[in-house]
């Protein structure tokens, strides 16, 4: 159909809104309440338009489109209206903009530019509200809230059913009654419009750590962040910039910077054998387990899943461990000398970080800190170092090798398919005939497949969210043979979604992180984890010799957790 | 009797919706009958949340039979296996058991409303019975397609039940129900025809008062001020005078008991009315009344609100200003 906008005539489909039509076309509407993965809530009250023919102002994220209707998007009282209704949400969301990691990619802070709303218009209502810590990973402040409720909608669609919305009017206070259930996905803090909810900032640590001369500090980075941290520094969605993200590191002042995709290649190892085991064994179906929010939704919701889990360690807790034994045997250190910092796509790996599992003996952890790509670039920023003007630097030696497999370990799908190139190799005797398994690709929230291993068929199946996941755990409930090999991420696309990336994020954005990590595999020569050098020189050198460490260092336990009504 | 012929009795009679917003009855029924589900719910609304109206507590308590018969044949004409009487508190405690008496086998339950204006307003009445947050839902979808549980819902008010049952046995002569109340001399409710002007109203139910006055119609908070030259004209939105005498009422008392109840009620859900109605109550505290932003947060709530609570929020309070404030110093 024929829609008339701002005079102009553009094409517009049955069941679009007006905010569809006008996004599309790149005429620019505010909206803090909208996001393209949630319901429309129409209660900021930011995206108005007028509808020839209608008395009143009309919100466009609400209004579906008909023939021959005409929209004004800008206009005398449009624009009063949203700045007037922008004062009112800016008076409950106190500014503490100067330690907050959104400062200077704030939606609030740039719609307030724009409309020259006067900040201190109306007096901050919420100064006194408190601010919440979920665990180790996530922190809720609540005087910065604007009532919007997509985290509470978040939270629902994952199943963890955290928030609560209690009282009425100006008493309004989104809680989180149940956070004992949370699983640190961290999806809240990638839907919150305004920085209410955000990771556990560990930026501060890390910037201490970084002028303690007596450490040697390690970074290293999953996956997934190479393709989403250039859109902090205004970089197209996705694209790829391990050189400079590692030149970044360096500039930033670590010592080495090492590679989680390294780390992946570990895990894959490590889970390719397990699944040859179990499938011999007929242990089946087996879960993989480097997602640790999903994890925590095992053991908080599902215990009765947890043999399920593969006890292979996650990508951070693989290279930790080998870089505090293994690299640091090299340079004649003890692990309690080298701190090691995490940029993880992610909020409960910093939670992951913090379990007793991953600890040795005398306590120090594998890995001291976990910050996510946001913090990454916020640290970038403090220090006025813009990742786009770096030279492309290589990671260092001898753990900064890594294979095609384990740089695909950021998409929904990555993971199983990684383990299966070794595992199919391994059990059939012979490679298996393409390295791509394109079936459990994808951004679709739940995939099944079958996959040939040499004269036996698995039954796959790849969901993304934690509501597809509790749906993949209901069918098992019902019959456990439904599948053998399961693979979950919390977040929607699996780690380029996760809840520690940059935001704006939507399934475009998602599929388009998700297609350049598949790029990067495409151009790689080594794409299995057993043809890994870096990876056969650790065996080599020191696993193969002391195999006790394989399971000490690279497999893990999981601990049925208390959920909030017990 | 056939729902067609309810439908063409609906039409003829002309009746609209008594909660207030006046929509055509035979529009809203057939767009239950057209929408297509095996489930279908209808729902009295007996919330009465508007402070000085009380035209459904006589409806309750002296037609209740006719109530009764209006529900059926509301069920019957489209369809549905349920019904719903959603009741306030008071409502629900004084009238349960004669209600419950002549409800006799039929599937027609009493729904006890939760505390708060807002939840008489449909939607949330909707959110009411189903048990979640009491706030408004988006529409469209409209309850007549979408409503309970998500089937196709007839949600009328009381009194347009009770009017059913008139016009189905042929005895509806274009009447609706007045709550006149307040400074009233003769406070009550009076069944008189919907076409005269307020002046009437109050004549023929002896109730012009012979000391100054203004009223406010269609409901103690939301409703529009007059003056007492301003009565020539009919009364639209729900049936209720209310008589202030002039020299008797505390005008400032009077603004701020609506500002109060706005940001009491309001459900929280959209910024203008959330933030707004907070922010009207903390100006009008002050002495000095700062025009500029009052007249925005107003312009907001008129023109931006999620729900008609806050969009009402400026029809008490400017026609106040407009139509008395001579009279006061405020």
């Amino acid at each position: 159909m024929k829609i008339i906008i701002d005079k102009k005539e553009y094409l517009a489909e049955e069941g679009q809104t007006v905010l569809d039509v006008c996004r599309k076309n790149g005429i620019e509407i505010p909206a803090l309440c909208y996001h393209p993965d949630l319901g429309v809530k129409a209660n900021c009250r930011m995206c108005l338009v007028e509808i020839v023919g209608q008395k009143k102002l009309q919100t466009s994220c609400s209004t579906k489109v008909f023939e021959g209707m005409e929209v004004i998007t800008n206009s005398v009282n449009i624009r009063r209206a949203r700045k007037i209704n922008l004062e009112l949400i800016v008076s409950s969301h106190i500014e503490k903009c100067a330690t907050c990691i959104w400062d200077q990619n704030c939606s609030l802070q740039k719609l307030a530019r724009e409309y020259g709303v006067f900040i201190n218009r109306f007096s901050d209502r919420k100064k006194d509200r408190p601010t919440e810590f979920f665990g180790p990973a996530i922190e809720f402040d609540q005087s910065k809230c604007i009532d919007c409720g997509l985290c509470v909608e978040m939270c629902q669609k994952q199943q963890c059913n955290v928030f609560e919305v209690k009282g009425k009017g100006s008493e309004t206070t989104v809680t989180a009654e149940r956070v004992k259930d949370c699983s640190y996905c961290g999806q809240c803090v990638v839907h919150c419009p305004v920085g209410a909810l955000q990771g556990k900032g560990e930026w501060q640590e890390v910037e201490k750590a970084l002028n303690d001369k007596n450490k040697i500090l390690i970074a290293q980075c999953a996956p997934s962040i190479r393709a989403s941290i250039g859109e902090e520094f205004n970089l197209p969605y996705g694209q790829v910039v391990t050189g400079q993200m590692v030149a970044a590191l360096k500039k930033l002042g670590f010592d080495k910077v090492f590679d989680i995709n390294l780390g992946a290649d570990f895990t894959s190892f490590e889970e390719a054998k397990e699944l040859k085991e179990r499938l011999e064994a007929k242990k089946l179906p087996m879960f993989t387990s480097c997602c640790p929010a999903w994890v925590r939704f095992v053991e908080v919701f599902y215990p009765e899943f947890i043999p399920n889990l593969t006890t292979a360690n996650s990508p951070q807790m693989c290279s930790g461990p080998i870089i505090k034994t293994y690299y640091a045997d090299k340079i004649g250190k003890k692990p309690s000398d080298i701190v090691t910092v995490s940029i993880m796509p992610c909020t409960s790996k910093k939670y992951e970080a913090k379990r007793d599992e991953f600890k040795f003996d005398d306590g120090t952890p594998y890995i001291d800190h976990v910050i996510t790509t946001r913090e990454f670039a916020y640290l970038l920023r403090r220090k006025g170092i813009e990742l786009c003007d770096l030279a492309p630097e290589e990671p260092d030696n001898p753990l900064g090798k890594y294979s095609g497999a384990g740089a695909i370990y950021g998409a929904s799908g990555g993971v199983m398919e990684s383990a299966l190139r070794t595992a199919v190799e391994w059990i059939s005797g012979k490679k298996p005939e393409s390295l791509e398994f394109t079936k459990v690709r994808g951004q679709e929230g739940i995939k099944r497949a079958e996959v040939l291993v040499g004269d036996k068929t698995l039954k796959v199946a790849v969901a993304n969210g934690l509501g597809n996941a509790k749906l993949i755990l209901e069918e098992l409930k019902k019959n456990p043979k439904t599948y053998d090999y399961v693979e979950i991420m919390a977040c929607p696309g699996g780690c380029i979604g996760g809840g520690g990336q940059p935001v704006p994020v939507s399934p475009e954005i998602r599929k388009k992180r998700a297609d350049s990590l598949y790029n990067i595999d495409k151009e790689m020569k080594i794409r299995t984890c057993h043809e890994n050098p870096s990876l056969i020189r650790v065996y080599d050198e020191m696993l193969d010799k002391k195999p006790e460490l394989i399971e000490k260092l690279l497999h893990t336990s999981y601990l049925k957790k208390k959920t909030t009504k017990e | 009797m056939p729902a067609q012929d309810i439908i063409e009795k609906l039409k003829d009679s002309g009746l609209t919706g008594r909660g207030g917003a006046g929509f055509q009855i035979w529009k809203k029924w057939q767009a239950v009958i057209d929408a297509e589900s095996s489930q279908k719910y209808v729902i009295a609304n007996g919330a009465e949340g508007e402070p000085g109206v009380f035209k459904d507590d006589y409806v309750l308590d002296k037609k209740a039979k006719e109530l009764i018969t209006g529900i059926k044949i509301a069920m019957e004409t489209i369809n549905a296996s349920e019904a719903y009487i959603y009741l306030n508190q008071e409502f629900f405690k004084k009238y349960q058991k004669p209600l419950l008496k002549l409800i006799g086998k039929d599937k027609i339950h009493l729904f006890e409303k939760p505390e708060g204006y807002i939840a008489g307003e449909e939607t949330t009445l909707l959110n009411a019975i189903e048990g979640k947050r009491l706030i408004p839902r988006l529409r469209p979808p409209y309850p007549t397609t979408c409503g309970l549980y998500g089937s196709p819902t007839l949600i009328n008010n009381l009194e347009t039940f009770y009017q059913v049952a008139l016009i189905a046995e042929d005895k509806y002569f274009g009447e609706r129900l007045y709550s006149i109340g307040g400074d009233a001399p003769k406070p009550g409710v009076f069944e008189l025809s919907e076409k005269i002007i307020i002046k009437e109203i109050l004549e023929k139910s002896k109730n012009l008062p012979a000391f100054d006055f203004f009223v406010q119609i269609g409901g103690g908070a939301s409703g529009e001020v007059l003056n007492s030259t301003q009565l020539e004209k009919p009364l639209s939105g729900t049936g209720s005078i209310i008589i202030y005498n002039l020299k008797k009422t505390d005008l400032k008392k009077l603004l701020n008991y609506w500002i109060e109840f706005f940001a009491k009620e309001s459900c929280g859900q959209c910024v203008p009315c959330r933030e707004g109605t907070y922010r009207l109550r903390e100006l009008f505290q002050q002495n000095k009344q700062d025009w500029s932003k009052i007249g925005d947060l107003l312009f907001v709530l008129e023109q931006t609100s999620f729900c008609a609570l806050g969009g009402s929020v400026p029809t008490p309070i400017l026609s106040f200003y407009k139509n008395i404030k001579e009279a006061s110093d405020i």
